[in-house]
């Protein structure tokens, strides 16, 4: 076997043993260098101001936004790049999608990018658009989710999702969850006092009928709720893009 | 190990194992395959020198070039705001109309202002701005809140009911479903509105509904419903043309009943002062918009 180097991998295949520790320290760099980064992820993490866990119905939006699979044609992932910083707005920064449990960033796009479509459309145009999609984009392929408007949400166990949150991480205070459904019900309503979401989520929270269909509270309200927070929350105006630390 | 030899039948070199009589050819990969393997790993090696790759305990290796991603597209967007400068610069100087005028300028912000209208505006507008049912139509010259270029620049900027304090605001009141009318009321209502712009309706209904009109629409639409636009109040008596909700009687009906409103954003949050200007200019020249 020994001479020509081109064969020498001969020896490798011809003992079990040796091909085992050659796996082995393979598989363990692959291991270290996709787990050993998760140790100081907080390092990667950009320190942003304005960034908030997601208020109870945002969180359900976010919920249906999953459920009805919009992640499979929609990124939440600014890349990088010129022409996307030029048509979707500042890169997405991982601060962006900290309070993500899975994060939304996508693999593909069908449709458009999502990460910044917070405050780019009026509520009545998310819900034509959601209704009926090609009643606004006429060459859309995207399904219409007519049906959000006429399905009541259901929200009891709000509470829960914001205690599973928390336990991933998600910085819930108990005050946050105990007032869980009447912060859900508040964000929807323009004529509930907004003092109690304002002193838990900021004064950067959309308070309106996102459906406008006063009265009731629809999956319609929750997902536009959600549509309109996305990339809204990260105050750019205090953001150091070009500081060494947030250079990647 | 057995001694080396080949197969018989074909002359490749076999493995030298051999089970029950079964032996194994010891086909090499080819040369190039093998080259083209080793430059890659080799290859690999130098990536890891000169970018960041490595994971350490606090952070990684930065690698001998300093490469950074986010460092490299604020170099391009740099890179592109400097070449856009010289036409920038002569933007921010000049007036709405002087750029309108000036014939540089003007085709300047009209490619400007059509990529920005593609992505953004036809988004509610349709595409060549030619609006949709409660989306307003850009290419009529029929303005709800003012269409000098001026106005334009001040629509884009503010946005209609956008929250932004400068917003264009202003509510119809849902006279049916809030109920400051009499469902009889807003059935002569409807028949008034449409004897406005000289079409066929009931008489008597227009009669009953006149002091109405008077006392209820008047003080936005204008006594002979010509409209406002400092409220942003549609002219009534023009006979329909791009009513926002439509002009039969069922929209015209559901329209006093339900008071629509549409949102606009505030595009002064996403883009900055020259491209709303090149914006204006290119929507204002695309409707053949009102002389300022």
């Amino acid at each position: 076997m020994a001479g020509s180097p081109w064969k020498a991998h001969g020896a490798l295949e011809r003992h079990s043993l040796l091909l085992l520790i050659g796996i082995v320290i393979v598989v363990a760099i692959g291991g270290l260098v996709e787990i050993v980064p998760l140790f100081y992820l907080h390092n990667t993490i950009e320190p942003v101001q304005g960034m908030r866990p997601y208020t109870p119905l945002e969180l359900e939006g976010r919920d249906i936004y999953i459920r009805e699979g919009c992640y499979v044609c929609h990124s939440q992932m600014i890349r990088s790049l010129r022409d996307e910083v030029e048509r979707y707005g500042h890169y997405s920064l991982a601060a962006e999608s900290m309070y993500d449990h899975p994060f939304q960033w996508g693999a593909h796009r069908q449709g458009p990018d999502l990460a910044r479509v917070g405050g780019k459309y009026s509520d009545g145009w998310h819900r034509d658009h959601l209704t009926n999609p090609r009643s606004v984009v006429p060459e859309s392929v995207m399904p219409p989710y007519r049906f959000l408007a006429e399905t009541t949400l259901d929200y009891r166990d709000v509470a829960d999702k914001m205690r599973t949150m928390r336990a991933l991480g998600v910085p819930y205070t108990d005050d946050d969850i105990k007032n869980a459904v009447q912060d859900l019900r508040d964000q929807d309503d323009p004529t509930a006092s907004p003092t109690g979401l304002h002193a838990r989520y900021g004064k950067n929270v959309n308070i309106r009928d996102f459906a406008g269909d006063p009265g009731r509270i629809t999956e319609m309200d929750a997902l536009i709720a959600y549509l309109q927070m996305l990339g809204t929350l990260v105050d750019f105006s205090t953001y150091q893009a070009d500081a060494p630390n947030n250079l990647r | 190990m057995a001694e080396r030899d080949e197969d018989e039948t074909s002359g490749v070199e076999t493995t030298g194992h051999e089970w029950d009589g079964i032996r194994e050819f010891d086909t090499p990969l080819p040369r190039w395959w093998l080259i083209i393997f080793y430059a890659s790993i080799a290859f690999a090696v130098i990536y890891w020198v000169l970018m960041p790759a490595w994971p350490l305990i606090t952070t990684n290796t930065p690698g001998l070039l300093h490469y950074s991603e986010r460092a490299s597209v604020m170099r391009e967007v740099a890179a592109m705001r400097a070449k856009r400068q010289a036409e920038g610069a002569q933007l921010q100087r000049a007036t709405l109309e002087q750029i309108e005028k000036d014939p540089q300028m003007q085709a300047y912000a009209f490619a400007v202002g059509q990529s920005i209208f593609g992505d953004n505006c036809a988004v509610c507008h349709g595409q060549g701005g030619l609006g949709g049912k409660g989306y307003p139509n850009l290419r009529e010259g029929v303005w709800l809140w003012g269409g000098s270029l001026e106005q334009i620049q001040q629509t884009i900027t503010y946005g209609i009911r956008s929250g932004d304090p400068n917003a264009h605001n202003s509510q119809m009141p849902a006279f049916g479903r809030d109920g400051i009318l009499q469902p009889s009321q807003i059935d002569d209502l409807t028949e008034y509105v449409v004897s406005l712009s000289h079409r066929p309706a009931d008489a008597a209904a227009v009669a009953r509904a006149a002091p109405l009109f008077q006392s209820n629409c008047a003080v936005c639409h204008g006594a002979g419903g010509t409209g406002n636009q400092l409220v942003g109040a549609p002219n009534l008596a023009d006979g329909g043309r791009q009513w926002l909700y439509g002009s039969d009687r069922a929209s015209i009906h559901d329209q006093i009943w339900n008071g629509h409103g549409g949102v606009m954003p505030a595009w002064g949050r996403r883009f900055d002062a020259n491209t709303i200007k090149a914006l204006a200019v290119y929507i204002h020249a695309n409707a053949g918009g009102q002389a300022s």
